[in-house]
């Protein structure tokens, strides 16, 4: 996922001279994930702008470039860094075009690593997507694998509104993936159905969808067949394709790696039961992390949903 | 329904201007070196003093962009005592006046060239008028009508800011992407003193000195943050020598004083579109009525002071000066109020007679498209108001439930 990160980014800096890419480390160095490889050596200081370390700063001095008609990607290091950006984001980039009636847009594109599994430091593996969608006129896009990444960014740095892009580091360099080389989208907003199944619904985005695959595999041996989609948006979030399914099944999965409480599980299974509560056989399930910070990394085995616990979820739904 | 507007003119045909002065070369004027505006016996750079004497070398403006300026400054203080009287007789929201500040708000707008850009913050009223912006739009603005903050095609200036100092970053970034996009025009942020005590202030100006954007900072020193003095803000000796920490000019500025504020802005602006970066000017000024409509100012300060104050008054020092020079008389004077009083009527018409807003003006503006789930909204609330069966006074419900 990493490479394929970094030919979107390569791609959209030779199709369009407004793209910069902006943050901590992202130029010589490449990015802390080598995310932003190459791209100083091949497009200059003035595009591949190394900045003060100083994320509200990042978002903000983007903020303004992209008012200016450019097209900023700012990276934050991880999103555990990224609180003091939330400002700039939900005060100024996610309502210019809003408050002024569309005399202003804000065409953006904030990439943050998230999620844990690497064993890093603390601080280094949050998940707060939910509150990102929370916040109105901002798209939070989570890719889960190669293909995906790199058309989903590619879409985000042509979309006419800022976009949170969250990379699950997890899977930056977890299993290989042919890319095509040259630019390609993939349409925001679009669920996509990883396994076809009838007998429940697994659901899921970013760093949980390998793990969701493999849930799903192993219980077909049990005869059980799940179907698996992976959202690849929370915001804007694609209803339709998960309550057919649910319709289909009648039974309900949601697996998020963040706290439980108020995470967008809790908005997936609201907005099922707000609309087909009657294919429901059984209570939906979340399969979650805790409420707790995310630990040191020595518990972050216990902290993040493992298969044992997605199957059992899977088991509940099916047992009710 | 929508408010539209061509070259700066508002739809009550009213772009506020009397005047329209040709600009003059500017002459340098020396910028004060970095130790002084640090040192304890640092004084502002003033041109005429509280009497309206010149104390500094004459910058020999002429006398329309003279008149051009008491203008704006009569203007901007007639609009903000109406904005009060229509806050109110309620038909206002909470108001924040300009008194006292016209000086630095006429003295920094008037000083940009029509290419230059504006990031306000929200207490200066005369200087999005000069950049275009029809007192209608500001009036409807603190009426709570978004339409208030469509500025016009073709007036260079963002909207608002309201949360203090987030502009500061942004203004950065802006004046740098024009600047890399080939623009040779410079950009005017205002911030105020309290505004110099967030992290956004921080970043944003460390920003525009590493980065070199053309963007001139004018923190307007009125002394108070609501009810918190400028001394709680920070310890330094002065807010100009924080532009001299992120290594550009800090230019400490009497505020008061439209000669010396207009002049080291119009030195900072070509300084700026030179390239040669980012300048900070402290002008230091007086807020001499409450911070909004929703305050009371003698809770934390006293009367003494305001009346001190009231003596330093910025609009009364300019009168004074212009007097002496023969250009101020009484008539004129009539003239001017009575121009004035006929542009903010037209505009107040125009405010309370727009037609009202439709439920999409909710929804429509967020994204470049509107997404699914707020066309189901939008759907939602439209049917909720035309089926509206409680009012929100009722007692009781009709009806069976369920």
């Amino acid at each position: 996922m990493a490479k394929a990160l970094n030919s979107a980014l390569m791609n959209e800096m030779e199709l369009d001279p407004d793209v910069v890419v902006l943050g901590e480390d992202v130029g010589i160095n490449g990015g802390v994930f080598r995310i932003t490889e190459g791209l100083h050596e091949r497009f200059g200081d003035e595009r591949v702008m190394d900045t003060p370390l100083a994320e509200s700063g990042i978002v903000g001095f983007s903020i303004g470039m992209a008012l200016a008609g450019m097209k900023p990607v700012a990276e934050m290091q991880f999103m555990g860094f990224m609180w003091p950006a939330l400002d700039q984001l939900s005060s100024h980039a996610s309502r210019l075009r809003n408050r002024t009636q569309g005399r202003f847009s804000v065409p953006l594109v904030v990439r943050s690593p998230y999620g844990g599994g690497v064993r890093a430091l603390e601080h280094h593996a949050e998940s707060f997507e939910s509150i990102l969608a929370h916040i109105p006129g901002l798209k939070t896009v989570i890719p889960s694998d190669a293909y995906d990444a790199k058309g989903l960014l590619i879409s985000s740095i042509r979309d006419p509104d800022p976009v949170v892009f969250l990379e699950p580091k997890r899977l930056y360099r977890l299993g290989k993936m042919e890319v095509p080389d040259e630019a390609y989208t993939v349409d925001i907003g679009k669920a996509k159905l990883l396994r076809e199944g009838t007998d429940l619904t697994l659901v899921g985005w970013g760093s949980m969808m390998p793990k969701l695959v493999k849930a799903a595999e192993l219980v077909s041996s049990k005869g059980i067949d799940a179907e698996v989609i992976d959202v690849r948006s929370i915001s804007p979030y694609d209803e339709r394709t998960v309550n057919s399914s649910v319709e289909k099944t009648g039974r309900l999965v949601v697996v998020q790696e963040a706290p439980r409480t108020l995470g967008f599980a809790s908005e997936i299974i609201t907005r099922a039961q707000e609309d087909i509560i009657d294919s429901f056989k059984a209570p939906a399930v979340r399969v979650t992390g805790f409420d707790v910070p995310f630990p040191f990394y020595k518990m972050e085995g216990w902290a993040m949903p493992d298969l044992d616990r997605i199957v059992k979820g899977m088991r509940e739904v099916l047992t009710w | 329904m929508s408010i539209t507007s061509s070259s700066g003119s508002g739809p009550s045909g009213n772009d506020g201007r009397a005047f329209s002065a040709s600009r003059l070369t500017y002459q340098e004027v020396s910028f004060l070196e970095p130790r002084e505006c640090i040192s304890e016996d640092c004084e502002f750079y003033q041109i005429i003093d509280e009497e309206g004497s010149l104390v500094s070398e004459d910058p020999g403006y002429d006398e329309e962009l003279l008149k051009e300026m008491y203008w704006w400054m009569l203007f901007g203080r007639m609009a903000d005592e109406k904005a009060i009287k229509l806050q109110r007789q309620g038909r206002l929201g909470t108001y924040a006046p300009g008194k006292g500040q016209e000086a630095a708000q006429v003295g920094s707008a008037l000083a940009m060239e029509d290419h230059d850009w504006l990031f306000p913050a929200f207490r200066e009223l005369p200087s999005y008028m000069i950049r275009g912006l029809p007192f209608e739009y500001n009036l409807l603005y603190f009426m709570g009508d978004v339409r208030g903050n469509r500025v016009p095609e073709g007036t260079r200036s963002l909207p608002i800011f309201v949360p203090v100092s987030t502009q500061v970053p942004i203004a950065a970034g802006f004046a740098y992407a024009r600047r890399s996009k080939g623009a040779d025009s410079a950009v005017l942020c205002y911030l105020g003193d309290g505004g110099t005590s967030e992290g956004d202030f921080h970043e944003g100006m460390n920003f525009a000195g590493v980065f070199g954007a053309p963007v001139v900072y004018v923190v307007q020193n009125n002394q108070w943050a609501i009810s918190v003095s400028r001394k709680r803000q920070t310890a330094s000796r002065t807010i100009a020598q924080k532009g001299v920490a992120y290594g550009f000019p800090g230019i400490y500025v009497d505020g008061n004083d439209i000669l010396a504020v207009y002049k080291v802005t119009r030195e900072a602006l070509e300084r700026a579109r030179r390239g040669e970066g980012p300048t900070m000017i402290e002008a230091f000024t007086y807020r001499r009525l409450m911070h909004t409509t929703a305050d009371d100012p003698l809770r934390y300060r006293t009367e003494e002071e305001q009346n001190e104050w009231e003596r330093k008054d910025p609009l009364k020092r300019f009168r004074l000066f212009l007097e002496k020079r023969g250009i101020w008389t009484e008539e004129w004077e009539g003239e001017l109020r009575k121009k004035a009083k006929e542009l903010i009527k037209g505009s107040v018409e125009y405010a309370e007679s727009l037609p009202g807003l439709e439920p999409e003006d909710l929804f429509k503006f967020l994204y470049g498209e509107m997404p699914e789930d707020l066309v189901e909204q939008l759907k939602y609330l439209k049917k909720s108001i035309a089926n509206r069966e409680i009012q929100e006074d009722a007692s009781e419900i009709q009806g069976g439930f369920p």
